[in-house]
């Protein structure tokens, strides 16, 4: 059913740290490498060593230069689902298969119902859904639903396969519709945003804005005057010295 | 948006289809005999289904389309498949009845009508709902819409008219020629008012990097185009855009007119003008896509 729930009391998703991700892609490989072989139908990589390889990815890092001149700085930019609590993917869909699910907030797609219309994915300002090249369905992040709730992993790894893999920690799941729970107290300490507020989707992914930079109050060393030779004095003179009578 | 051809004939031919169906129903097209009755509705269910079948050509699974007709209290998509179905359906009925020599009373003509102008608003509102496509989010777009089936239906009906040798009144000539001048009108406004739309959100909103000063794409997530470059940023149209409109004014509108002036009873004009004015929606139709950009292309180019 398309019609959104009521707002869930259990808000799962994901605060993304944007102060320390260095880029490293580490979240996107083993998202595909988990979710290929997981829920729903293989993520497709076509002509994968030809001169245009396609595929769907559910989960992409963007890099963007925020700031002018000094100030500015590279920030990586992980993007994938943000299971808002206004989907507009959920409701533009005509057949039931894109939903929210009441317990948890976490959007699906059920695969067997989807036409492959692609409406969804035109609805979604974040670009987080892509049909499948070779299923023909519209793939997107599950939270990794087939991990989080899985007795069969040890408990370390019941969370999504982006935030197990982070090697920075700059990934973190949580409940953001509990207050006091870890990823809530995270954005509140950090003032985490939500990704194009004026579009009214209400996304439960957070993201926390890099950190301001510590101002330096000490000149730079120069790097030139520390190439530069020094004259050596006593014993290292003698040596130089002798050594240059030699050559 | 990258303009899918299924879609642009869909809406083209669904359109033209459903605004002759209206004309028809309130009985601006006497059909007296049993060989025109099926002849007209063979053409105009043709047009109508035609173009909803060829909608589900660009599905990745054609197959479970009929899916697509449950989420109608949510989903503009479904609610004009389901619109549309009740319209054939309907439209089927009335032509067996014309065909069969029964009344169909007015109250049912005119449930028809409302139903066959709410299925070209659900068509409409697909794109007009969608908040990520500025320039579709206009009020004016479902306004277009519905005068062009109400006006390339009009002229149709002329032409059948004349195909059956049936007199033109002047009045009906004339109310072909403001019709589709009011459409096209709806359209050029459309043009300047929804083409200024722009999105509320930045880059910077869209990143939540704004407090750090201006952003700027650096590095693409990936080497290829994606999926969503392909659909979402089409950029052909917008080089040709100017020229691509005055072909899709002067073959879906000036041309129409101009055989409205001069050869209102003449059959031949008048499946010429269809003719050509289908040809100009065509293009309309595919500007309608291939200018329109969506706000994901933020993400990817900084500016949307």
């Amino acid at each position: 059913m398309t019609m959104l729930p009521e707002a869930s009391a259990i808000k799962l998703g994901l605060v993304i740290d944007l102060d320390i991700c260095v880029g490293c892609q580490a979240c996107v490989v083993n998202c595909k490498e988990w979710n290929t072989t997981g829920y729903g139908a293989p993520l497709a990589d076509e002509n994968a060593y030809g001169a245009a390889p396609m595929g769907a990815w559910l989960n992409r890092v963007h890099a963007y230069e925020a700031g002018e001149g000094e100030a500015s700085r590279t920030v990586h930019f992980p993007k994938s689902c943000l299971h808002c609590e206004e989907a507009p993917c959920v409701t533009v869909c005509p057949t039931g298969a894109s939903f929210k699910r009441a317990e948890d907030g976490i959007v699906l797609v059920n695969e067997d119902w989807c036409i492959g219309c692609g409406l969804c994915a035109w609805s979604c300002p974040y670009g987080a859904r892509e049909l499948d090249p070779a299923e023909g369905v519209m793939k997107k992040c599950t939270l990794c639903v087939d991990r989080i709730y899985n007795d069969n992993l040890p408990e370390e790894d019941r969370q999504p396969a982006c935030v197990r893999t982070c090697p920075t920690n700059a990934r973190h799941f949580g409940d953001l519709g509990d207050p006091n729970s870890e990823v809530s107290l995270l954005v509140a300490a950090r003032s985490g945003v939500d990704l194009m507020p004026e579009q009214g989707t209400k996304p439960v992914n957070k993201y926390l804005p890099p950190r301001p930079r510590r101002a330096v109050d000490e000149a730079p060393v120069s790097l030139v005057a520390m190439a530069e030779a020094e004259t050596p004095t006593g014993f290292w003179k003698w040596v130089d010295t002798t050594l240059e009578r030699i050559g | 948006m990258r303009p899918a051809w299924s879609i642009i004939f869909f809406t083209t031919m669904s359109g033209l289809g459903l605004g002759l169906a209206g004309w028809i129903v309130i009985g601006l097209l006497p059909l007296m005999s049993r060989e025109a009755v099926i002849g007209v509705g063979v053409i105009t269910l043709v047009l109508i289904g035609a173009g909803l079948i060829s909608s589900t050509f660009h599905l990745g699974h054609p197959e479970r389309a009929w899916r697509a007709l449950s989420q109608w209290r949510s989903s503009w998509l479904s609610r004009e498949g389901v619109l549309a179905v009740i319209v054939m359906a309907g439209l089927a009925g009335w032509f067996f009845a014309g065909y069969s020599g029964t009344i169909v009373p007015m109250w049912a003509n005119l449930v028809l009508l409302v139903l066959i102008y709410l299925t070209v608003y659900a068509t409409s509102m697909i794109y007009a709902s969608l908040k990520t496509v500025a320039r579709w989010y206009h009020p004016l777009t479902p306004i277009c819409y519905l005068m062009f089936a109400a006006a390339g239906g009009l002229l149709a009906t002329l032409a059948m008219l004349a195909l059956l040798g049936l007199p033109i009144t002047a009045a009906l000539a004339q109310a072909g020629i403001v019709l589709m001048l009011s459409a096209w009108g709806v359209k050029i406004a459309w043009w300047r008012l929804a083409g200024m739309a722009r999105h509320a959100g930045t880059v910077e909103s869209a990143t939540g990097l704004g407090e750090l000063g201006a952003v700027r794409p650096l590095m693409p997530p990936h080497t290829e185009e994606n999926y969503l470059q392909h659909e979402m940023g089409f950029v052909v149209a917008r080089k040709h855009a100017d020229k691509l409109r005055m072909i899709a004014l002067g073959l879906g509108g000036v041309l129409p007119i101009a055989v409205l002036f001069l050869a209102p009873a003449s059959a031949a004009a008048l499946g010429f003008a269809v003719a050509a004015h289908v040809a100009g929606m065509f293009v309309e139709r595919w500007l309608f896509f291939a200018e329109a950009k969506h706000v994901v292309t933020l993400y990817y180019e900084g500016a949307a």
